[in-house]
């Protein structure tokens, strides 16, 4: 929509007295929308003061784009406003709903305007028309697209962060951990630990850590809390897998490990986690005391 | 009513149905204080599933129940502590010295008849 | 904003109630598991400390946003004597037979941010807060890629 051949030259006029007019009245029809917004209760999520800025550079945007015929600055802002606003929680239905909404303003604005000459009013419209509807879609699918990105993204992000939780035997589960265990990843663990140990009635979890190489003091902390979260719940964890350099930053770092359970080889825990879920003989425990003696 | 109370031979089953304002919990503690005294309970199963904020009165309320518990001859066992709870509790730094804790009822039932059979066998 | 949310703090069975209305406002804000039970349980502490010493007072929870973060604050408040040493009331009582710990030094460890002031006139206001980085996994990314 970049060049405008001869017959659209009279169009080009028409749209350029509608860019006018449209900045002229740009206070009133940005209110009248704003307006309606809150009563349409879009953009919930969303504080007076931000939508109304909002609103002042989607209406700009949008002018600018009937004026000029180009989308591109458009899209361009509809992308940086949909990374944004999605964070906010903000929904397709509600950015398509606005779109439509200033639409509808400009147009019953226009019908008003014109009223007196509906051959001009006709005219207008033609102009108007594919351009706003070129704008509502552009802005649209910018936003769906963003955010599909992002879910995306976060699916992504997920996997990386997961652990998967795996059933032993009756009672014992064991989560191994691959990769980066950061704070994020610590949280994920307990979660999902805490989790299982419900679901699956568990009274011995293994955690081995045989596949991180590092793990700094707050997510050495975040897993004794973990371990003792477990006792609360009445499991027994056992930590596996420490390499050399987990150990001796545990060590430098001064970490109170408290009653953590700690075995250099997995094996050897698998073991131990055996002995105490009843697999072993004598050992096995089905309370277990809040502080362990 | 906010705590079912339930007797399964020597043992008693108290199953908190919903939060509990700080007078219910009081109530819970002077209720199972006289009923262990009153049929020779050996031992008390105390269901917390469906609380979801164990806070320090809470936490101090249960040691009580215990301790007194443990005075008039009976093994208090703490069960269904939810993970965010556990989490909390934790975090908190609640020292939960000397409440015992099971999975479930059915380990909650096992480790009191160990407990019980234990003390018969001390001759306590 | 009128997001806010007041909590009438005049007997136990209140505690019920700031309780129940603290998990709920930091649910609606989408605080990730366990953050609305951190939060409750610290609320149940503030609003004890209320009851116990003073009798009286109030809870407002607010949500609040700034430019990468949203939160919740808790602000408890009462016209008591106020306390005399808020360091002491600070610190956990001494482990041993009875040590289970202030509910006050809890409550600031559940949450982000803890601020009191108290004096005998005014009497005591605690104010706590607990927020999210909004755009957690982009921040994950962001430090993944720089450790990397």
């Amino acid at each position: 929509m970049n060049e405008r051949s001869e017959p659209d030259a009279a169009a080009g006029s028409l749209l350029d007295e509608l860019v006018a007019y449209l900045r002229d009245q740009r206070s009133e029809l940005r209110e009248e929308w704003a307006r309606r917004i809150s009563e349409a209760e879009l953009l919930g999520v969303m504080s007076d003061e931000e939508i109304f800025s909002e609103a002042t550079a989607v209406y700009d945007n949008y002018v600018d784009a009937l004026e000029t015929g180009s989308i591109e600055t458009l899209q361009t802002y509809a992308r940086e406003l949909s990374e944004r606003i999605i964070p906010r929680g903000v929904e397709t239905h509600e950015v398509l709903g606005i779109v439509l909404l200033l639409r509808d303003v400009l147009a019953r604005s226009l019908f008003a305007k014109y009223q007196n000459d509906l051959d001009l009013l006709n005219r207008i419209l033609d102009a108007y028309e594919p351009a706003a509807n070129r704008i509502a879609v552009t802005v649209g699918v910018s936003f769906v697209e963003e955010r599909e990105r992002v879910i995306h993204e976060q699916q992504e992000a997920l996997r990386e962060l997961s652990t998967p939780v795996l059933q032993l035997r009756e009672r014992l589960l064991i989560l191994p951990v691959i990769g980066i265990l950061d704070s994020a990843r610590a949280r994920q663990l307990t979660e999902q630990l805490l989790g299982a140990i419900q679901e699956k009635r568990a009274t011995v979890v293994v955690i081995d850590i045989t596949g991180v190489a590092t793990i700094d003091r707050t997510v050495a902390n975040h897993l004794v809390q973990t371990v003792e979260a477990s006792r609360l719940m009445g499991a027994s964890t056992i930590l596996t897998g420490l390499s050399s350099e987990i150990a001796q930053t545990l060590v430098d770092l001064d970490v109170d490990l408290g009653m953590m359970k700690t075995v250099g080889d997995l094996q050897g825990g698998l073991e131990e986690a055996e002995r105490l879920a009843g697999y072993r003989g004598a050992g096995a425990s089905d309370a277990i005391d809040g502080v362990e003696s | 009513m906010s705590v079912a109370i339930l007797r399964q031979g020597t043992y008693l089953i108290a199953s908190i149905q919903s939060d509990l304002s700080d007078r219910e919990v009081l109530e819970l503690r002077h209720q199972l204080s006289e009923l262990v005294g009153s049929y020779s309970t050996r031992g008390i199963v105390i269901d917390v599933a469906a609380l979801d904020v164990i806070d320090s009165f809470v936490a101090r309320s249960m040691r009580s129940i215990v301790l007194t518990a443990k005075l008039r001859g009976a093994e208090t066992v703490i069960v269904g502590i939810q993970p965010d709870v556990a989490i909390a509790m934790v975090q908190f730094r609640l020292n939960l010295e000397p409440l015992r804790v099971a999975l479930d009822l059915d380990a909650a039932i096992a480790s009191l008849d160990r407990l019980t059979r234990r003390d018969a066998v001390d001759g306590g | 904003m009128e997001d806010e949310v007041r909590v009438s703090i005049d007997s136990d069975a209140d505690l019920v109630a700031a309780r129940a209305a603290g998990r709920a406002m930091a649910e609606r804000l989408g605080f990730p598991r366990p953050d609305p039970t951190l939060i409750a349980t610290a609320i149940s502490e503030v609003a004890r400390n209320i009851v116990v010493h003073v009798g009286s007072g109030e809870i407002v929870l607010r949500p609040f946003q700034d430019a990468d973060r949203y939160g919740l604050v808790v602000v408890a408040s009462d016209e008591g004597p106020g306390i005399r040493d808020i360091e002491v009331a600070l610190r956990d009582e001494y482990s041993g037979r009875g040590g289970l710990g202030l509910g006050l030094a809890g409550a600031r460890r559940l949450m982000d941010d803890f601020e009191i002031a108290s004096d005998a006139d005014t009497g005591t206001t605690v104010t706590m807060r607990k927020w999210r980085y909004r755009d957690e996994l982009a921040r994950l990314r962001e430090e993944r890629r720089r450790r990397a």
